[in-house]
């Protein structure tokens, strides 16, 4: 019997109960969104400034705690935000419940190592 | 799990022509075309799309009206629920000409051309324009939506202050005719655990009641991943309501209440 010829009851709807959280992703996803609003604009005029700069002038320039924080903080607030929003389209699109797992946890791992790259190479840049 | 093409079984084949009957024409001749989504489970055939002329002057006002002319005067095996025929029992939802309506409260006026009417997007179908709706029975029973008190029950009835019976306006009106659901993209794809934009507004109906004292229990239930953040705020329930209602606003109070109860 496929799914949807399973006689729905009170038993199904209820399923597994609730998770009890949701409340902590939802709320994030939105403060990082905000984070994004006011850093995006700042570390976009920070790349034209650079634009056909040498690499000194750039790394002068991102050694400043102003500058080098912004670039620092976008990028932990970009791939933050990119965490909680893939998990929630794989959560949308991917029905079966081991590859949603398993698609979940091997985004989830991916972000870490590259945001722990980026956050890496700015502090670099920073500290140089 | 996400769905873009129909089952093979459920790809809709061309269908018959019904023409009006010599003695049921109108005195113009003029008739309207209504193409209407038929499947029936006992001949296992594909589902089709017939069209049905009607004559202008017996079509009626409403989709509803052209429906019940059809069903007397030329194809008494269409099949579709309809009760009160005038907005308040919310059976003769479906789609017409593209939204989730009301077949009663639609006016043939707001409609362009020929009348496209299918059953509720997304949902089993029963039977021609019936959907299986069931799970969303079940959903509603899961919140439980009645009064729930703790404090002895006083000797006459639980008084409630004008503003307080005012938070209510906007919720109460709801006839469960499950339009908004079956318009919501995320109810398609997670429909068993998301409880979707009616269920959700009703759950909202009790949160906002002055009277009841189960808020917590009732936030505590609901706070899931999937029965009430799947809601992207997509806005087709708010758009596609026969009654003017707007779920989508209900749900974005919840979620203020979730944040609210966190400190």
């Amino acid at each position: 019997m496929s799914k949807s010829q399973t006689a729905p009851s009170l038993k199904t709807a209820r399923g597994l109960g609730s998770a009890k959280e949701g409340t902590d992703h939802w709320w994030m996803q939105r403060l990082s969104a905000v984070a994004m609003m006011l850093l995006a604009p700042l570390m976009i005029f920070l790349v034209i400034t650079l634009i056909g700069e040498p690499y000194d002038a750039v790394v002068a320039k991102l050694s400043s705690p102003l500058w080098g924080g912004v670039a620092l903080l976008f990028v932990c607030a970009s791939f933050y935000h990119a965490h909680l929003g893939l998990q929630v389209v794989i959560e949308d699109y991917i029905g079966g419940h081991a590859a949603r797992l398993t698609l979940i946890i091997l985004i989830r791992g991916a972000l870490i190592i590259l945001g722990l790259i980026a956050v890496l190479s700015v502090l670099r840049l920073m500290l140089t | 799990m996400a769905e873009f093409t129909l089952p093979r079984n459920s790809k809709v084949k061309k269908g018959l022509h019904w023409k009006v009957p010599a003695d049921k024409a109108g005195e113009s001749g003029k008739t309207r075309s209504f193409k209407v989504y038929r499947w029936n489970p006992d001949t296992g055939e594909n589902p089709r799309l017939d069209t049905y002329d009607v004559p202008v002057e017996r079509m009626g006002q409403m989709v509803l009206d052209a429906l019940i002319w059809i069903k007397n005067n030329v194809d008494s095996s269409l099949t579709f629920r309809r009760s009160c025929r005038e907005g308040v029992c919310g059976s003769c939802s479906m789609n017409i000409d593209g939204t989730n309506t009301l077949a009663c409260t639609k006016n043939l006026d707001d409609v362009r051309g020929d009348v496209a009417v299918y059953p509720l997007p997304h949902r089993p179908v029963v039977k021609d324009l019936v959907p299986d709706l069931n799970q969303l029975y079940s959903q509603l029973a899961s919140i439980e939506p009645w009064l729930k008190t703790d404090s002895p029950a006083p000797s006459r009835e639980r008084y409630q202050s004008v503003e307080d019976r005012a938070k209510l306006d906007g919720l109460w009106e709801c006839i469960l005719c499950f339009s908004c659901s079956t318009a919501c993209p995320s109810y398609w794809w997670n429909g068993d655990r998301y409880l979707g934009p009616a269920i959700l507004l009703q759950a909202y109906r009790w949160l906002a009641d002055s009277r009841d004292e189960a808020t917590g229990e009732r936030l505590d239930a609901l706070e899931d991943p999937f029965r009430l953040y799947r809601c992207h705020t997509i806005m087709n329930c708010t758009k596609t309501c026969p009654k003017g209602l707007n779920p989508a606003k209900a749900i974005t109070e919840i979620k203020k209440m979730m944040v609210e109860r966190r400190g």
